[in-house]
């Protein structure tokens, strides 16, 4: 019996524990006499409260054993089959008993038609008979559990018994355990990432990293080879991510996203704006895999040829240029919602007051609106940096891949996201140099972002709160 | 009623013949004339939502500023229509300042909002030009002792009935002719609408002055003239004194002994 089916057959028993302590609660509320009359009060709680109360107490250990043993079941089984193995050939070491299991598991589940190693043909038939067992007695155990449950809760129900303050309790524990789901895989994230940027920094120090300015993680693939230890200073890296996403994108960003909020909230007439502004906000659902396109086979070509037109026979098809002017207009719509957010937040009385004293529109946004709004556009411009930082398909596809600290824009450079993914694609082992600096750089760019981004929404909080 | 005022006021300043407005659909000003006297305190009053504001807007065309307001009729300015070619509206607004119900300084500092319309209009030629326009507005609108050591501190940081008097300041630091003022006092406690009414009083004479109130006897105590508004129609318009004492509409007479709402 699969574990699957004995999840179902627990949920369809769930519902009939539902029906049976809902039907109790009705004909509690409906009897007559001895607390029942319908009135309000006479019954603590709904019928279906009641039903919801028998469901939960019956199934949630029930559950709670299934899922368990689905997390840990076929370790155990593994154990089992593995120490079945004649001791002469039984697999040894941690990567060899993996293999082994590998083996198995493809028998069993019919991916391999046969086994390179004969034990493990017959492994796999004591595999299936032996999760078959265990299958069985969980499922056994199960029911046991889900039985009793079930009987407990269904003889605690009484017209004055609180099931919908047990129920309630349930659904608030329920609720703080999915926020936990979140909170603890950011967590564990983070703390991978700490981790193996560790055991990077044990091979090359923090200090080059930060400050070392030649980047070529490359050489390390072979030991045999010169300078084999590699270099990784990672500072050309932060300079073309600074470059491309704080610089170049934030030059065409922030103009553009600020006269559009500016047109949007003071020149447009309701009907444009109503229009305009999802359209403009549609941007931000582009995905960013098109934006490399246009980047790479557009905007590329286009600036390598202006670049040429200048003297510079030498401008890449990979520019810094490229990369940040198309991502530039990817951030436009942060910007701008952000700034169109900050300048209608600032009270119509304060726009009536210039326009009564003879301001123009252009005066009244230039000399009232901005200035007050201008928290609220800097923590705008604040994320949008955070996010254009850690933006990684169109540099990926647009910037290159060459570690230059180069400030013509028409040279190539390449960021700590085209990095991590040039690192980190293909076959790589996990425990070298190369592939360990990965992870610290995904570090320094959360950290940074993370800064970024506390620091943008306290300045926008603050700002709110100034208007409140 | 008729559709003209009767009683002719001494040296108009501002006209208004069969003014409407409607807000889309809705007529939110029934045909609404007035002249508006030079050297009087002229007071509107009536019931909540009977077009006081609206008509009051009329007369610095604040009304353009919203969008689906429509505006019907005459409004004159020394004789020349406010929507004519030669009226400019930012020219209009130079000369036409206004006061608001809830006290909207700039967030600058106090120096700064005074100087935020002689700026606008060029009308300071040096910093010691600025610096005397903004002592002579402070001075006028009686706050110059109170604020002349914090000019740099920021003026939203400033008492309610401060912050109303730097607004009226900064009104008058273009040298208006005529300044509209919608409620001014209703967010102040008493103390401060006292000090703005004596300072009403003090303008008087120098620019004509359109106060909307709620307050019947404010508006005894600063106006010459009222106009009483019902509905979006002008019921009765006449000297303070009458209207208060002998009014000639019985609605008026109710409105004021506080017989109507
Ligand atoms: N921007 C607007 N859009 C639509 N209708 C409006 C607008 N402003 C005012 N109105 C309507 O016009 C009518 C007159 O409003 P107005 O603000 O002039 O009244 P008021 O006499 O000033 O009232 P109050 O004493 O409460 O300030 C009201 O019915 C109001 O609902
Ligand atoms: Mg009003």
């Amino acid at each position: 019996m699969p574990l699957s089916l004995i999840f179902l057959v627990l949920l369809g028993l769930g519902l009939g524990a539902f029906a049976l302590g809902r039907s109790k609660g009705a004909a509690m509320a409906s009897a007559p006499g001895a607390g029942g009359g319908g009135r309000i009060g006479s019954v603590h709680s709904r019928p279906n409260y009641h039903g919801a109360f028998v469901a939960l107490v019956a199934l949630a250990p029930a559950l709670l054993l299934v899922a368990s043993w689905a997390a840990v079941g076929d370790g155990v089984i593994a154990e089992r089959v593995i120490a079945s193995v004649p001791e002469a050939t039984r697999p040894a070491t941690e990567l060899d008993r993996s293999a082994f299991m590998n083996e198995v598991q493809g028998l069993v589940s019919g991916d391999m038609e046969a086994g390179f190693n004969p034990d493990a043909e017959v492994a796999a038939k004591l595999f299936v008979t032996t999760r078959g067992t265990y299958n069985l007695i969980v499922g056994a155990l199960a029911a046991a559990l889900f039985a009793m449950g079930g009987l407990w809760a269904f003889s605690r129900l009484r017209p004055q018994f609180r099931a919908r303050n047990s129920v309630e309790r349930a659904v608030k524990w329920l609720l703080v355990a999915s926020s936990l789901v979140a909170i603890l895989t950011t967590f564990g994230i983070v703390m991978s990432l700490v981790f193996e940027s560790f055991r990077f920094f044990q091979s090359v120090s923090p200090v080059e990293f930060l400050t070392g300015t030649t980047w070529s993680p490359q050489t390390a693939m072979r030991a045999d080879q010169v300078g084999s230890s590699g270099a990784f200073g990672a500072v050309p890296l932060f300079w073309g991510t600074i470059f491309i996403g704080a610089i170049i994108a934030m030059v065409v960003a922030i103009p553009l996203g600020l006269m559009s909020a500016i047109y949007l909230t003071q020149y447009a007439p309701s009907q444009v704006r109503r229009y305009l502004k999802p359209l403009l906000e549609l941007l931000a659902g582009v995905p960013t895999v098109v934006y490399g396109f246009f980047a790479a086979l557009t905007v590329a070509p286009a600036v390598r040829d202006f670049a040429v037109s200048l003297g510079m026979t030498d401008a890449s098809s990979e520019s810094a240029l490229a990369a940040g002017l198309v991502m530039g207009i990817m951030i436009i719509p942060f910007v701008s919602s952000m700034a169109d957010d900050a300048l209608t937040a600032v009270p119509q009385a304060m726009r009536d007051g210039s326009l009564a004293m003879g301001a123009t529109r252009s005066e009244t946004v230039r000399r009232v609106l901005v200035p007050a709004a201008l928290p609220g556009i800097v923590g705008g411009v604040l994320l949008a940096i955070s996010r254009a930082i850690g933006e990684t398909m169109i540099v990926v596809m647009a910037a290159g891949l060459a570690a230059n600290l180069e400030i013509n824009p028409f040279k190539s450079v390449t960021t700590v996201t085209t990095q991590i993914v040039a690192l980190l694609t293909g076959d790589q082992e996990f425990d070298s140099p190369k592939t360990l600096s990965a992870f610290a750089l995904g570090l320094v760019l959360f950290v940074i972002t993370l800064i970024l981004n506390i620091y943008a929404l306290s300045v926008v909080k603050k700002y709110r709160e100034a208007y409140e | 009623m008729s559709d003209y005022p009767s009683n002719t006021v001494p040296e108009t300043k501002m006209t208004a013949r069969n003014v409407s407005v409607f807000y889309g659909a809705k007529q939110a000003l029934k045909s609404v004339s007035i002249d508006v006297s030079r050297e009087h305190v002229t007071a509107f009053i009536g019931p909540s939502g009977c077009g006081k504001s609206t008509f009051l807007r009329c007369f610095n065309r604040m009304n353009d500023t919203v969008e689906s307001a429509r505006v019907e009729g005459e409004i004159k300015l020394d004789g020349t229509d406010v929507y004519s070619p030669e009226m400019d509206v930012v020219q209009l607004r130079a000369r036409v300042g206004m006061v608001f119900q809830k006290p909207n300084p700039f967030p600058k500092s106090i120096y700064e909002n005074i100087a935020y319309g002689p700026r606008i209009h060029g009308l300071a030629r040096s910093k010691a030009d600025m610096d005397g326009i903004v002592e002579g507005s402070l001075r006028r609108a009686g706050l110059w002792d109170e604020v002349k050591d914090r000019l740099a501190e920021s003026g939203t940081a400033m008492s309610g009935g401060q912050q109303q008097r730097l607004c009226i300041a900064r009104a008058i630091a273009v040298d208006p002719e005529v300044i509209l003022m919608d409620e001014p006092c209703s967010a102040l406690d008493p103390i401060a609408t006292a000090k703005i009414e004596e300072l009403i009083d003090e303008l008087r004479g120098r620019y004509a002055i359109v106060i909307v109130t709620h307050n019947m006897q404010q508006a005894a105590r600063v106006s010459q003239k009222t106009a009483f508004f019902h509905l979006g129609t002008m019921v009765e318009y006449g000297d303070t004194s009458t209207i208060f004492t002998n009014p000639a509409e019985s609605r008026t007479k109710d409105y004021i002994t506080g017989r109507y709402g």
